[in-house]
C-alpha cells in the first residue's frame, strides 16, 4: 500500500504541476484572472503531494520492503538505519524524487511567503518552476519509477557500495543537490522576470534568499567533500581538480558571482541583464555538473554513479531548459530597461570586477574540464590536470582577493581611489608587513603563489573587518556581520591553502615495526601492524606512537582496508589534529622484506581550509537570517519596501 | 550592445550540447592508428623521473625484446585507473618503460608509492617534447615497441582490464 500511495501522490503532483503551468501561462499571457488565482494554491498542493510521495519512499527504505525493486537493488535489511535512510536518495530514482520534492516545496514556499514581487512575475516564476518540475516528473513516471514492484519479492537486498557507507557521504551528496535545486529556483525567478520584462530591485530581493541558501549549501557541500577526499583517499591532498569536483565548483563560482550581482540589483538597481544571465548560467552549471557526474562522459575517480542513458535524459532536459532560457534572454533582454549607472570607482564597479574574475575562472575550469571531450571529438584522448588548473585559477583567485579587500569599503555609485586607499591603509600596512616578513624569512624556499596567498590572506583578513570599524556594533545589521564573516572565512581558507602548499613536509619511508621516524619535530614510533576485521571488510592496522618535541605520546591507527564485495582497497589515514596543523599518517603496501611503506605528512594550519569554508557558510546563514528577518519585520510594520542597503 | 551579441550565449551553449551529445552517442573508438605506427622511435634522452628508477633514452629501447612504452602523468586520474593493469602486465613479464609528462619527481614518487610501480625505467618529459614527437597528444597512452625500436602499436587512453589480452597479443606479434 505504501508504494501505491507514493505512486498515486506522484502522479497527482505531476498533474497539478501541469495545471500550474497552464494556469500560469493563461494568467500571464491571456490575462485570465480566474486561472491566475489557481496558481498559488495549486503550487502549494503540488509541493505537499510530492513531499508525501517522498515520505512514502523513505518509509519503504526504513522498513526494507524488498517487494519494491528500488529497495531490493539499493538496500539491505541488515544495514544500520542511517544508511537505510540515506539509501533513499543514494540512487538515481530516489535522488530524482528528492530533486522534484525540493523544487515542489520551494514552489510552495514562493507561493505562500513571497509578497513583494509584482504579481505577474510571481505567477510566471511559479509557471517556470512547474515547467522544470514536469521534465523530472515525466522521467520519474515513464522511465524510472521509484515505486516499481518486484514480483516475486527479493529475499534480501543487494546492499550499497561500501565506499559510500560513510556518515559524511550519507549527507554530502544531498547537500550539494539541495544547492543545485536552490539555483533552479533562482533560474525560475529569472525566467519569470524575463517573461514579464520586470527585471528590477523587487525581483532581486525576492530571488536573493534562494541564491544565498543555495550558495550556503554548495559551500558546505564542497567543504565537506574536500575534507572527505582528504582523509579517505589517503593522497594527502585536499583538492584534485577531478571532473566531479569541478562539477560542484562551477555552480559554486556562478552562484558566488550571482550572489554579488544580485546585491547590486537589489540595492542599486544596476546590472539587470547580467544578473538574469548569471541566474541562467548558475542553474546551467548545476545541470552540467549533474550531467557530467551521471553520464560517465569524463573519466573520474567518482565513477560509481554512471549510466549513459540517464546522461542522455539530463542532456535533453538541459538543452530544452537552458536553450529555451537563453533564447528567451536573447529575445527579451533588449526590452529590459537599462539600470542605474555608476562610476568607475564605486562598490558596483568592484562587484563587476568580482563578477568578471569569477566568470573567467568559471570559464577556464569549464574549458579544462571539457577539453578532453573536445580533443576526443578530434580523435585523441587527453587528461587535463592540476598543472593547468592551479596555474590559471591561482593568479585570478589572488586578484579576486584584492577586490574582496577593497570592495566592502568602497561607497556605492561613486567614490575616489584616494579615499578607498585611505580606508584600506591598515590592511595594506598589514599586507606589506606580511610580504616583507615572508620575503626575508622564506624567500626562495616557498613558491611565489603560496607566498602571495599568505600575503593576500593577511590583507583580506584585516580588510574583511573594515566594514565594522567605526560602526555601532549593536546596530549593525545581521547581514553585514554575515558578509564580514564570509569574507574573513575566505582569508582563513586561503591562509590554510597557502600554508599547506608552502610549509608541508612529506616523508616517504619503508620501515619495520620497532623503528622510529623523525620528521618536522615529530617522533613517530612504528609499533606494530595488526589485522583487524570490520562488518564487511578486513584491514591491516598500523599502530604508531607519535610525540612532538618529547611531549606526551599519542596513538595513531591508520588502516589499509580490503572490501570483498565488490573487491576494493581503501586507505583510512590517521590524523592527529593540533592547533597549528595536522599530522597525517598512511599505511601503504608491505614489502617482501617485512618493511611497510609509510607516508607521513606534517601539514601546518591545513585545517584552516575547511574552517574557513565553514565560516563562509555560516556567514551566508547570518546573511539569510538578516535579510529574511528584516523583510519580515518591515512587512509586519506595514512599511514601504523601499530604500535600504 | 548589438542585438546579435545577445544570441552569443545560446550559440555557445549549442556548441556545448553538440559536443557532449557527440561524445555521448559516438561509438567507442579506442583503436585509432597513429601515423607514427610502423616508424622508428625518434631519438631522445630523458632524465630520471623517479627516485629509484633510472632515466630513459632511445638507446634503451632497441634491445631485441619487445616492450611497452607507457606515457603517463602523476597528475592524471585515468593514469591511476590503469595502473593495476600495468602492474598485472609487469607481473606477467612484460617490460614496461614509462615517460612522465610535465611532472615533478616528488609527485611521481608519490604516485608510484600509491599505485604501484610497474616500470623498469622512467624518463621525465618536462615539456612534452617526446610526447609530441611520438604523435601522442594526451595521457595515458601506451606504445608497443619491437626489439628494433619500431613503434608497432598505439593504445590511446587507459589500458582497461579487457584490453590486456590485446596488448599481450600485440607484444607477441612484435616479438616475431
Amino acid at each position: 500500500m505504501i508504494a501505491e500511495t507514493g505512486l498515486a501522490a506522484l502522479w497527482l503532483a505531476a498533474a497539478l504541476a501541469a495545471l500550474q503551468l497552464i494556469a500560469a501561462w493563461a494568467g500571464v499571457a491571456k490575462g485570465e484572472d480566474s486561472l491566475t488565482k489557481l496558481v498559488r494554491p495549486v503550487a502549494v498542493a503540488q509541493g505537499l503531494l510530492v513531499a508525501l510521495a517522498f515520505v512514502m519512499l523513505v518509509l519503504l527504505f526504513l522498513r526494507s520492503d524488498m517487494s519494491v525493486a528500488l529497495v531490493a537493488q539499493n538496500s539491505h535489511s541488515m544495514k544500520p538505519w542511517l544508511y537505510k535512510f540515506a539509501g533513499t536518495w543514494g540512487n538515481h530514482e530516489g535522488s530524482m524524487l528528492l530533486w522534484v520534492m525540493v523544487m515542489g516545496l520551494a514552489g510552495s514556499g514562493i507561493a505562500l511567503f513571497e509578497r513583494a514581487l509584482a504579481r505577474d512575475t510571481h505567477i510566471a516564476t511559479l509557471g517556470a518552476q512547474a515547467l522544470i518540475s514536469l521534465g523530472f516528473y515525466a522521467f520519474l513516471l515513464f522511465a524510472s519509477n521509484p515505486f516499481a514492484r518486484l514480483d516475486p519479492a527479493a529475499a534480501d537486498g543487494q546492499g550499497l557500495n561500501p565506499l559510500l557507507q560513510d556518515p559524511g557521504l550519507a549527507f554530502h551528496p544531498p547537500t550539494l543537490y539541495l544547492g543545485y535545486v536552490g539555483l533552479s529556483v533562482a533560474f525560475s525567478f529569472a525566467v519569470g522576470a524575463l517573461v514579464t520584462r520586470q527585471v528590477d530591485a523587487a525581483f532581486a530581493r525576492a530571488m536573493r534568499p534562494w541564491v544565498l541558501g543555495a550558495w550556503v549549501l554548495l559551500t558546505l557541500g564542497i567543504t565537506a567533500g574536500s575534507y572527505w577526499a582528504y582523509y579517505e583517499l589517503g593522497w594527502g591532498g585536499w583538492w584534485f581538480w577531478d571532473p566531479v569536483e569541478n562539477a560542484s565548483l562551477m555552480p559554486w563560482l556562478a552562484a558566488t558571482a550571482l550572489l554579488h550581482s544580485v546585491s547590486v540589483l537589489a540595492t542599486r538597481d544596476g546590472l539587470r541583464a547580467w544578473t538574469v544571465m548569471l541566474a541562467v548560467v548558475a542553474f546551467s552549471m548545476s545541470m552540467v555538473g549533474t550531467f557530467l557526474v551521471r553520464s560517465g562522459i569524463l573519466t573520474s575517480v567518482h565513477a560509481f554513479a554512471v549510466d549513459p542513458r540517464r546522461g542522455t535524459f539530463i542532456l535533453v532536459l538541459l538543452a530544452l531548459y537552458i536553450g529555451g532560457a537563453l533564447a528567451l534572454f536573447a529575445v527579451r533582454v533588449g526590452a529590459v530597461r537599462e539600470g542605474s549607472r555608476f562610476e568607475l570607482v564605486s562598490r558596483e564597479a568592484m562587484l563587476v570586477i568580482n563578477n568578471l574574475l569569477l566568470t573567467v575562472i568559471l570559464g577556464l575550469v569549464l574549458i579544462g574540464t571539457l577539453y578532453p571531450l573536445l580533443t576526443e571529438a578530434m580523435g585523441t584522448k587527453v587528461s587535463v590536470g592540476p598543472p593547468y588548473f592551479n596555474s590559471v585559477a591561482g593568479p585570478l583567485a589572488l586578484g579576486l582577493m584584492v577586490v574582496l579587500a577593497a570592495g566592502p569599503v568602497t561607497r556605492w555609485r561613486r567614490d575616489t581611489l584616494r579615499a578607498v586607499v585611505a580606508r584600506m591603509a591598515v590592511p595594506l600596512l598589514v599586507g606589506s608587513v606580511a610580504l616583507a616578513l615572508l620575503v626575508v624569512l622564506a624567500a626562495g624556499r616557498i613558491g611565489i603563489l603560496p607566498l602571495l596567498g599568505l600575503v593576500a590572506a593577511a590583507l583580506v583578513g584585516v580588510a574583511s573587518l573594515a566594514p565594522l570599524w567605526g560602526r555601532n556594533l549593536r546596530r549593525t545589521p545581521l547581514f553585514t556581520y554575515g558578509m564580514v564573516l564570509a569574507h574573513l572565512g575566505c582569508a582563513v581558507s586561503i591562509a590554510g591553502m597557502a600554508s599547506e602548499s608552502a610549509f608541508s613536509t612529506e616523508k616517504l619511508v619503508a620501515a619495520r615495526p620497532g623503528e622510529t621516524i623523525e620528521t618536522a619535530g615529530w617522533s613517530i614510533l612504528f609499533k606494530s601492524v595488526t589485522p583487524v576485521a570490520g562488518p564487511n571488510w578486513t584491514a591491516m592496522e598500523g599502530r604508531f606512537a607519535v610525540s612532538h618535541d618529547g611531549g606526551a605520546a599519542k596513538e595513531l591507527r591508520p588502516q589499509a582496508r580490503f572490501f570483498s564485495e565488490p573487491p576494493t582497497n581503501t586507505t583510512e589515514s590517521a590524523l592527529l589534529t593540533r592547533w597549528n596543523g595536522q599530522l597525517y599518517v598512511v599505511l601503504g603496501d608491505s614489502l617482501d622484506d617485512g618493511r611497510w611503506q609509510l607516508r607521513i605528512w606534517w601539514k601546518p594550519f591545513v585545517t584552516l581550509i575547511w574552517g574557513g569554508g565553514g565560516m563562509i557558510g555560516l556567514g551566508g546563514v547570518l546573511a539569510i537570517l538578516g535579510r529574511v528577518g528584516r523583510g519580515w519585520l518591515r512587512r509586519r510594520r506595514g512599511r514601504n519596501a523601499e530604500a535600504f542597503a | 550592445m548589438t542585438r546579435w551579441l545577445l544570441w552569443a550565449p545560446l550559440a555557445l551553449f549549442a556548441i556545448f550540447v553538440a559536443l557532449v551529445a557527440g561524445g555521448l552517442l559516438k561509438p567507442d573508438d579506442r583503436q585509432i592508428r597513429s601515423r607514427m605506427v610502423g616508424r622508428e622511435l625518434p631519438a631522445f634522452v630523458l632524465p630520471a623521473a623517479a627516485s629509484d628508477r633510472v632515466g630513459l633514452s632511445r638507446a634503451d629501447m632497441a634491445t631485441g625484446k619487445p616492450r611497452l612504452l607507457n606515457i603517463f602523468g602523476s597528475w592524471c586520474v585515468p593514469c591511476a585507473a590503469e595502473s593495476p593493469q600495468l602492474v598485472e602486465l609487469a607481473r606477467a613479464g612484460v617490460q614496461i618503460d614509462g615517460v612522465a609528462i610535465r611532472d615533478a619527481r616528488p609527485d611521481v614518487d608519490r604516485f608510484l608509492a600509491r599505485w604501484g610501480n610497474p616500470y623498469a625505467r622512467i624518463g621525465l618529459d618536462a615539456r612534452s617534447a617526446l610526447q609530441l614527437a611520438m604523435g601522442s597528444s594526451g595521457v595515458p597512452e601506451s606504445f608497443v615497441i619491437d626489439g628494433k625500436g619500431i613503434i608497432r602499436y598505439q593504445h590511446i587512453g587507459d589500458i582497461r582490464a579487457e584490453d590486456i589480452p590485446l596488448i599481450k597479443q600485440k607484444l607477441a606479434e612484435a616479438a616475431q
